[in-house]
């Protein structure tokens, strides 16, 4: 896993994926391939499986069967160094869960001196590289607790890229935020995406989904019911629940 | 209450000089503490409640105070328990005559306490650890964890510096066998209250949240690596005032190692009270026990304090 395939080939293969919580069964069988510098975006209603999915797909959760391969090498059942596959593959999720006992720069550094075993100096240097780009270079030395939601959800995203991760998993990032404060971590997503990064994004924010995504993949129950350009999936939904659940979401007023 | 309920209602009972007119503006902030007698004496009026406690107090003291003087025992009382002049003899001691002096005693007692801590810190951390684990392979190690807890939790701490005070030199071992006896005191306390300081990291690394573990791993950090970054720092900044109540009571109980024999505070003061037939030096131990412990208590309040000052302040913490 760890020699980079060309462009374009296939970054996620996800076959018959099936995870279950106890008697909670969240995944039945999910099929999924995500390309090279393609970003796919995963809606559906809450429970419908997306973060789980995203976590299996990080490995945070082990899968009861099924098989994940990134760029043709299988990275579920024994003998995968969990920790390897993770340095290529960088998960924000919806609750930031940055440290709170580090400050920003500690925070992002933290994994590259650990793990890359990255020089000090070196990690920071970088580290003040990703603040600055996304405009949170004066941040740097404040605690978690010192940042607005939308601030800490950037630092995290950071916090991942300084990993430079090939394949970034975004787990309903601006669910958590006040609504003011999702455009700025959107337009750090959208930025990413047009560097080139491959993402697979769960997301409510049905308008971000249908401007950014190559892919829009709805799911219900564990299954991935209609896996369409957003074009297609937003405006000529062919299942009869994918239909539904816009409908709902067009009530709501959010799409 | 809305406006809206009352609209164009001129000379309302809500408007400017209607009879409610003093409830209708928005209250100025503290101003409550005005509005009616209990909240005053609760937060106005500053100097009224301090002469009141003060009041409250002197009477209460000093009722005590009556109790002990007016007792029937008491001139008795106060000869054998408080009399200055054995309680100076006592606390610098006098070879010679037989007894030792408890002032030079509590060292040792500061000692046992100070060593007991730094064991008691390392061991019990690596306890909760080996608790704490997932993996197959160290299971036996925790079930040997959990009896170790159950056990040395379940058994008087007095029996245990009896059992390794008395116990280990009779085996005879070479080198293990001929400590002395606070070496042994030290180990039943370390034994004795790592049980219960195991627990109390437990409860600190389960207050982590386990997002964090999430946030770690999926970083790329091994379990270790989290652990020691992550969780262990956050942990421990949860539990220090619980560790440090309990090293206040250590404090306390480096007194029952007097009885394998060492001099200790308590012990120096017992041999004088039996030499010279008076117990002032127990007072001593007393004081000199109280002089160690209050600090350490203030210092908890102290840390206590600011912990909820920077929970009020709205930190995530």
């Amino acid at each position: 896993m760890t020699e980079r395939e060309p462009a374009n080939a296939e970054a996620i293969r996800i076959e018959g994926l099936h995870k279950s919580f106890g008697p909670n069964q969240v995944l039945k069988g999910v099929d999924l391939r995500v390309a090279t510098h393609e970003v796919v975006c995963l809606i559906g209603a809450s429970g419908s499986g997306k973060s789980t999915l995203l976590r299996c797909a990080n490995l945070l959760e082990p899968v009861d069967a099924g098989t994940i391969w990134l760029w043709g090498s299988r990275i579920t059942g024994a003998g995968i160094d969990q920790n390897l596959v993770r340095r290529h593959v960088g998960i924000v999720f919806q609750s930031f869960n940055l440290f709170p006992h580090m400050t920003v720069l500690r925070n992002i550094t933290l994994a590259p001196t650990k793990v890359l075993r990255t020089p000090r100096a070196k990690a920071e240097e970088e580290a003040r590289a990703l603040l600055d780009r996304f405009g949170l270079a004066d941040r740097q030395d404040d605690y978690p607790d010192r940042l607005s939601g939308g601030q800490q959800q950037r630092v995290a995203i950071v916090r991942a890229l300084a990993m430079k991760p090939q394949i970034m998993l975004l787990d309903e990032v601006t669910s958590a935020l006040d609504p003011e404060l999702v455009a700025e971590v959107l337009d750090v997503i959208r930025e990413l995406a047009a560097g080139g990064m491959t993402m697979l994004i769960a997301t409510h924010e049905m308008g971000f989904a249908r401007d950014i995504a190559r892919r829009v993949c709805f799911l219900e129950e564990g299954r991935i019911i209609e896996d369409a350009p957003p074009a297609e999936l937003f405006t000529s939904p062919k299942d009869e629940r994918t239909q539904r659940f816009l409908r709902r979401i067009v009530d709501a007023g959010r799409l | 209450m809305d406006d809206s309920d009352y609209p164009g209602q001129p000379g309302g009972p809500l408007s400017p000089g209607g009879p409610l007119a003093g409830l209708t503006g928005s209250p100025a902030p503290g101003s409550f503490g005005t509005t009616g007698r209990g909240p005053r004496l609760l937060t106005g009026g500053g100097r009224r409640a301090t002469t009141i406690s003060t009041a409250s107090t002197l009477v209460v003291i000093g009722a005590l105070v009556a109790i002990f003087l007016v007792a029937p025992g008491s001139a008795e009382v106060r000869h054998t328990f408080f009399s200055p002049h054995d309680m100076w003899q006592s606390f610098i001691g006098n070879p010679k005559k037989g007894y030792y002096s408890v002032g030079e005693a509590i060292w040792l007692n500061i000692r046992m306490f100070l060593a007991a801590e730094v064991l008691i810190l390392v061991f019990s951390l690596v306890i909760a650890l080996i608790r704490q684990s997932t993996s197959p392979v160290l299971f036996p190690l925790r079930v040997l964890g959990v009896i170790y807890v159950d056990l040395f939790r379940g058994i008087p701490l007095l029996l245990v510096i009896l059992a390794i005070g008395f116990g280990v030199p009779a085996l005879q071992l070479p080198v293990i066998s001929h400590q002395p006896l606070a070496v042994y005191g030290v180990t039943a306390l370390v034994l004795s209250y790592s049980a219960y300081v195991s627990e109390v990291y437990r409860a600190g690394l389960n207050s982590v949240h386990r997002s964090q573990v999430a946030a770690a791993r999926s970083l790329g950090l091994s379990q270790w690596t989290a652990m020691r970054y992550v969780i262990l720092p956050q942990a421990v900044r949860n539990i220090i005032p619980p560790l440090l109540n309990d090293f206040i009571s250590l404090q306390k109980d480096t007194a029952l190692v007097g009885v394998l024999g060492a001099i200790e505070a308590n012990n120096a003061a017992q041999i004088y009270g039996s030499t010279v037939f008076n117990y002032s030096s127990f007072t001593v131990a007393a004081i000199l026990f109280l002089l160690l412990t209050i600090p350490l208590a203030r210092f908890t309040d102290h840390l206590i304090e600011r912990d909820r000052r920077r929970r009020l302040a709205g930190g995530v913490t």
